[in-house]
């Protein structure tokens, strides 16, 4: 009985906390609490936020929600002016009123019911996007004291809005329970030239976003850090390994180039041999770079301008400069050997 | 991989600027001069004091209205020495004391100085305290002595005090605490020891105070009442008489206080003269005998003759200025007056108690330009026939200082470019073929002549006379201060507007004054007693007419500070300063729109926004109406309301509905508004982009090889706002209420695109935006440091544009228009270091492409700008950096920004009182024009990433053509040596 009890007890408790959202058909937006300034938390990029249709319904729903906790929330009033109209209530804001330890005041939980456009209304809007006009709204600038010091007011070509039905999108920046300004117009783009397109649906779909200041990054305050840095740096002044291409790579092109010279040597051997055996030279290209070297060295003084004297081939190779040259000198000396042969 | 050929050109540029990582722009000394050009002012004189007794070299003390205190050559009108002080600390008074101090008396009272005449060291300072606010009077008695002692009598703060010459030391002084008593004049009769005090209490009485000079006790205190009240001017006639006139400006009282005992006179003005027309006022003068009250229409000079009765002496219509009184011999006093007529001024110097005679009577062709003379002082010489000579000082309506003797002008100062409101820079005419300027261009001989020395120069080889002779080649390289447009668009015009009203045209080269010219809608008139100049605009730039339209500035003045007061625009040509045009407007005028449109002439559309928020359009042709209806709905506005914190932003609605209105006249409406909480925020800062700025590339290509599109939009607008603690004195305020919030704020949909809170930081916020970034300045009062910031905002509408198939086959959106109205998709990147220096002004460098790397020009404390190069400030830097982004030109990050010294670009000059910085650019690339204007003027070029697109000035042709010889001889001799070898090689 007493587990029966239990269980009972559940699943009223459990329907009781269903019962708010599956009820009725909530306009409320969901925003993420990082929209409410986790102060100081580094700010990602506001989520988009949840796109709720407000169904055109008359009595606006958050009566019954003001009945729960009426002691911190509040309201305040949206209205509207088509071109240069004078303004008129178009829907609500509802928020949570939240009472931070250190005096300050934020509002939560925002949620939003619009009303839907009279058939006055929509003839109005009808001309705005007509005369592509401006759609023009307001909110006071104080949610305690409405309007405060002043309304805070937002426009938007009226024809930005149609799409499937009419999106609409507030930003809304708070300083406290200030309004500081509203940012209205459509959550995506609107492409100019705008055209004229009247919507398919009367109804607005309408996303709210809260927004309060970011905290600015601190200067940098890091003395310590470079002088520790300048003693790791005087300690281990370790170059990144490098690969072993990037090491060697002064060898091994060279390297490259000589076999490659002995390959096509090798490939002209056959038809060498076939042409003429008289000339000895001939017999020192069969035998491939470093004896052809060999061979050259009593018959051919090169003269080279990098140090103008006469270089007797060969000598110690003992740094890359050498080397290189010595490649040059290589290539050139069997070319012309090989000219010569064929000549 | 492929965008980057892109961006080859932005890359190679880049590489440029990045090969060195600090590229300091530092001259060396023989470069100083080159160009740049310093000029050295001091504001319009307040007050003058000679000092031509007993020194080798005459000179003239002055204070300025730009608080400057400054010892001038009487000669040549040069500056000896110059003090400037404080904006705050603004001159009472000067004197020289004891023949070889100057003390000057300044703060309201509060401070006394002495500063060595000769070269201007201050010797003491003293501050003087008192029970209220007052009047400051500074008295210093040539005889009285206390204990040896010299004494300065000085009136402050309701308090008087008797001051030591040597060492500044208060040796007595006395309170006067009566609530509403009011010092005029303290007076020292010369060889007594009385001190007296007279002055009003309550409006309607006169009060005498008789005073020991030697310990500050109070003699006798008289008082009488006058029923009908004073007006707060008095002319002291004698030692022991003054005359005043009552509240209605139409009876005139002779109040004489002989002995002690206080006596009225009055006389109605109307039985002087027929016809007094309007209530008169006392010109404050202290010449013995004889005072001036001007009326509406009449000067009159008003002699008293003993028993206070009075006699006029003159009447007259002329602009009349009397100068200060001057000892002559003893019992005779000089001074002297100075009347226009016409072109000319007369000066007369006449003997106080003879009317009639005069001893010197001289007459001066005077400048138009100058407008009226607003201070006379005087002084005498002994001339070498052993008889009195006299010279003059005066003082213009433009500001310029001038010095008459014998009948000329001997030097004149053009001290209105002290005060500079507005500038902007004009193009120079275009060479014509009939006027040769190539004649300059002396024979081959010179030039080679020229060159040689230039080698020895560079070869070291020059002695000091060549290097002497090379200095003056290139100071006076006419090149440079030609009258005609130059290839590379160095020469220029900034046209100058001063506080005076005066605009000069001053030429790039050396800085000379081209033209200048006193709007005439600027000249005090009888219709408009305080006209003030507004701003300087480019009214027409002609491009496609440049051989046969001159270009004209809109200069728009405003009789008064209101807002409402009458308007009046001007156009001047710039080339040679002619008043085209001149229009009294029936509006007021809050706001001057420069609007991106020009009509067939190139006259630039401007809107000026009324008090009533209607928008006026200008120029009134039907041109421009036509092009202005095609643009009507792109039109948007912001206006900031400081006071009570509200931006708002306007578009035009409809023709005004008002009957009298013309055409021209557009109703305006609000679409916008940021309401900032007066609790929680203070605007103290608001920056745009410049308008004629160039962006050369949207993207930016980063380290990995990606692109970033940078978010560049004319709308943005930066607001900074503090806590309304934190915006009081340094110090009021502890960290933790102060703050500092940013805001980006797109102008025409009012979205508030970042904001960010920067606590414990205060004012004051010295910001500049560019491009697609902002740099602020700011002090932490947690760190105590100055802290600069940086915002850079990037576009990502545009991020996933970096397919190279999407830009091959058209299907981005780069080129696609952008409507505001869209939800912006930005990003921004922001970070803060350290500046050691507090700032004055802050700008940024500008070139014809905008391809050239940036600098921030920082106007320091010091009064000396600095370059700082936009890398310092880039929020991608990191403690570790990769390598990549090494390459690509990224600092370590460092927590505060580096101080090089060399790259000061005033390097050893100061441009005193430093208050606005502008850049310009020139038609060359890589070169910006940078003028510094406060009391000082400063003009210099700069290339921030160095002349990478032409030779430098002092490149050696001849060392070249020297090169290309001797490398031509060296190929033919290795060419025939070659040759010869191999013949005998083939030969062996």
């Amino acid at each position: 009985m007493r587990s029966v009890k239990v269980i009972v007890s559940f699943v009223f408790t459990l329907s009781l906390l269903s019962f708010p959202s599956s009820g009725f058909q909530s306009d409320e937006l969901l925003v993420d609490d990082e929209e409410f300034g986790l102060e100081g938390s580094p700010q990602p990029r506001s989520p988009e936020p949840i796109p709720t249709r407000s169904p055109p319904v008359t009595a606006p729903t958050r009566k019954r929600h003001s009945d729960l906790d009426s002691d911190s929330k509040i309201q305040f009033s949206l209205e509207h002016a088509f071109g240069d109209s004078d303004f008129s209530p178009a829907g609500t804001f509802s928020a949570r009123l939240k009472t931070w330890s250190h005096g300050g005041q934020t509002l939560t939980k925002l949620r939003f019911s619009r009303n839907s456009f009279t058939d006055e209304d929509k003839e109005k809007f009808k001309n705005l996007l007509e005369s592509d006009d401006f759609y023009r709204i307001r909110i006071p600038s104080n949610v305690l004291s409405p309007p405060g010091r002043d309304f805070v007011i937002s426009s938007v070509k009226a024809r930005c809005l149609p799409r499937e039905g009419l999106d609409e999108h507030f930003v809304i920046h708070m300083e406290g329970v200030n309004v500081l300004a509203v940012n209205y117009g459509s959550p995506g783009s609107c492409p100019y030239p705008r055209n004229l397109k009247l919507p398919a649906k009367w109804s607005f779909s309408s996303h709210t976003v809260l927004k309060n200041s970011e905290q600015a990054p601190r200067a940098p305050v890091f003395t310590e850090e470079i002088l520790g840095g300048e003693n790791a740096e005087g300690e281990v002044v370790q170059p990144p390994e490098r690969s072993f291409w990037a090491k060697y790579w002064m060898y091994l092109i060279p390297l490259g180039l000589i076999v490659m010279n002995a390959i096509t040597q090798a490939m002209n051997m056959p038809e060498e041999q076939a042409t003429g055996q008289g000339q000895p030279s001939a017999g020192a290209v069969q035998r491939g770079p470093s004896s052809a070297a060999q061979i050259g060295r009593e018959s051919v003084n090169v003269f080279f301008p990098v140090n103008g004297s006469y270089l007797v081939w060969p000598r110690p190779l003992n740094t890359e400069i050498n080397l290189c040259i010595k490649i040059l000198e290589l290539k050139y000396f069997v070319g012309s050997r090989i000219s010569e042969v064929k000549l | 991989m492929a965008i980057r050929s892109f961006f080859a050109p932005f890359l190679f540029f880049a590489l440029c600027s990045y090969s060195s990582l600090t590229p300091v722009l530092s001259l060396y000394e023989d470069q100083v001069g080159l160009m740049d050009w310093h000029q050295q002012y001091i504001g319009k004189v307040k007050q003058a004091v000679f000092s031509t007794q007993k020194t080798g070299r005459r000179r003239v003390i002055v204070s300025t209205e730009e608080n400057v205190i400054a010892s001038l050559d009487l000669r040549h009108g040069e500056i000896f020495w110059r003090h400037l002080l404080g904006s705050n600390d603004v001159i009472d008074g000067i004197d020289i004391g004891l023949g070889k101090y100057v003390i000057t008396l300044s703060s309201g009272g509060s401070v006394l100085r002495s500063w060595n005449l000769p070269d201007g060291q201050m010797m003491w300072e003293s501050s003087l305290q008192g029970p209220k606010h007052s009047k400051s009077l500074l008295l210093v008695p040539t005889n009285l002595k206390i204990e040896k002692d010299n004494v300065i009598v000085v009136f402050s703060n309701g308090r008087l005090h008797a001051v030591s010459c040597i060492d500044g030391e208060v040796l007595w002084n006395k309170d006067f605490e009566a609530e509403s008593f009011e010092a005029l004049q303290v007076i020292q009769p010369p060889g007594s020891d009385l001190i007296y005090v007279v002055g009003f209490a309550a409006s309607s009485q006169f009060e005498m105070y008789q005073i020991n000079a030697r310990n500050g006790e109070l003699l006798k205190h008289e008082r009488a009442t006058f029923s009908s009240g004073f007006l707060r001017e008095v002319s002291l006639v004698s030692s022991e008489t003054v005359v005043a006139l009552d509240s209605t400006g139409s009876i005139l009282l002779t109040i004489s206080f002989q002995n002690g005992e206080i006596s009225f006179q009055q006389t109605p003005i109307s039985s002087l003269v027929e016809d007094p027309s309007g209530p008169a006022v006392i010109i404050p003068s202290s010449v013995p005998g004889i005072f001036a009250i001007k009326t509406n229409a009449f000067t009159i000079f008003i002699r008293v003759i003993g028993e206070g009765k009075l006699e006029v002496v003159e009447k007259t219509n002329h602009e009349t200025t009397v100068s200060n009184v001057l000892p002559i011999s003893e019992g005779q006093q000089a001074f002297a007056l100075v009347q226009h007529a016409g072109s000319e001024i007369h000066l007369a110097v006449k003997i106080a108690h003879d009317w009639d005679g005069n001893l010197l009577k001289e007459s001066i062709k005077m400048d138009q330009q100058r407008g009226l003379v607003h201070k006379v002082f005087i002084n005498n010489y002994i001339r070498t026939d052993r008889s009195h000579g006299f010279r003059v000082l005066i003082v213009m309506e433009d500001h310029s200082l001038l010095l008459l003797q014998q009948g000329a002008i001997v030097w004149s100062r053009e001290d209105g470019l002290a005060s500079v409101i507005d500038v902007t820079a004009s193009e120079l005419p275009v060479e014509r073929d009939g006027v040769s300027v190539a004649k300059v261009e002396h024979n081959l001989f010179e030039w080679l002549k020229g060159h040689m020395l230039k080698l020895k120069g560079t070869l070291m080889l020059a002695s000091p006379e060549d290097v002497a002779a090379i200095q003056s080649m290139r100071l006076k390289s006419s090149e440079k201060s030609k009258m005609t447009r130059d290839h590379n668009g160095f020469r220029k015009l900034l046209v100058v507007l001063t506080r005076a009203g005066k605009l000069f045209a001053l030429h790039t080269g050396d800085g000379r004054i081209v033209w200048s010219h006193f709007l005439q809608s600027l000249h005090k008139s009888g219709t408009c007693q305080s006209p003030i100049g507004l701003n300087l605009y480019q009214w027409q730039v002609p491009h496609h007419h440049a051989m046969d339209e001159n270009p004209s500035v809109l200069v728009i003045s405003r009789c008064g500070p209101s807002s409402d007061a009458p308007v009046v625009l001007s156009f001047v040509d710039t080339y040679t300063g002619k008043e085209l045009n001149s229009l009294s407007l029936v509006h007021g005028v809050v706001q001057v729109i420069p609007l991106p449109y020009t009509d067939s002439t190139e006259q630039r559309l401007h809107l000026l926004i009324d008090s009533d928020k209607h928008a006026h359009l200008y120029p009134t042709t039907s041109e421009a109406l036509r092009i202005f209806k095609r643009e009507f709905s792109n039109i948007y506005w912001y206006s900031v309301e400081d006071h009570n914190g509200i931006i708002k932003g306007h578009a035009l609605k409809c023709k005004c509905t008002d009957e009298a209105a013309d055409e021209f006249c557009f109703d305006t409406r609000d679409l916008w508004s940021v309401v900032f909480p007066s609790e929680s925020g203070k605007i103290i800062a608001t920056v745009t982009r410049k308008l004629n700025e160039v962006v050369h590339t949207q993207a930016k290509v980063i380290a990995d090889q990606d692109v970033m599109y940078k978010y560049i939009s004319r709308n943005l607008l930066f607001v900074a706002t503090v806590a309304p603690k934190g915006s009081g004195e340094i110090g009021s305020v502890t960290p933790e209420e102060s703050w500092l919030v940013a805001y980006l704020i797109d102008t025409v949909t009012g979205r508030i695109l970042h904001r960010v809170t920067h606590h414990g930081a205060r004012g004051p916020v010295h910001a500049v935006f560019s491009e697609n970034w902002i740099v602020y300045h700011y002090f932490n009062l947690r760190a105590h440091r100055y802290e600069m910031s940086v915002i850079e905002i990037y576009d990502q509408s545009r991020a996933d544009n970096k397919d190279v198939w999407k830009l091959v086959l058209g299907k981005h959106n780069l080129s696609s228009p952008i409507s505001l109205f869209s939800r912006p998709e930005v990003i921004t990147k922001s970070q803060s270091y350290f500046f050691t220096h507090s700032v004055k002004a802050i700008a940024v460098t500008s070139t014809a492409k905008g391809i050239t790397s940036k600098q921030l020009l920082v106007g320091t404390i010091g009064d000396q700008v600095l370059a700082l190069d936009k890398r310092f400030l880039d929020p991608r830097r990191s403690v570790n950096p990769t390598q990549a982004e090494k390459e690509e030109g990224i600092i370590p990050l460092t927590d505060s920004l580096p101080i090089i010294p060399q790259s000061y670009v005033t390097h050893a000059l100061r441009v005193e009182g430093l208050r606005g910085i502008i850049t310009v650019p020139a038609k060359l690339e890589s070169t910006t024009l940078v003028f510094a204007h406060g009391v000082d003027l400063f003009f210099t070029q700069l290339a921030p990433s160095r002349t990478y697109d032409s030779l430098t000035e002092d490149f050696s042709y001849a060392l070249l053509l020297l090169t290309i010889v001797a490398l031509v001889a060296a190929i033919f001799v290795t060419w025939r040596l070659s040759e010869r070898k191999e013949l005998q090689d083939k030969w062996r």
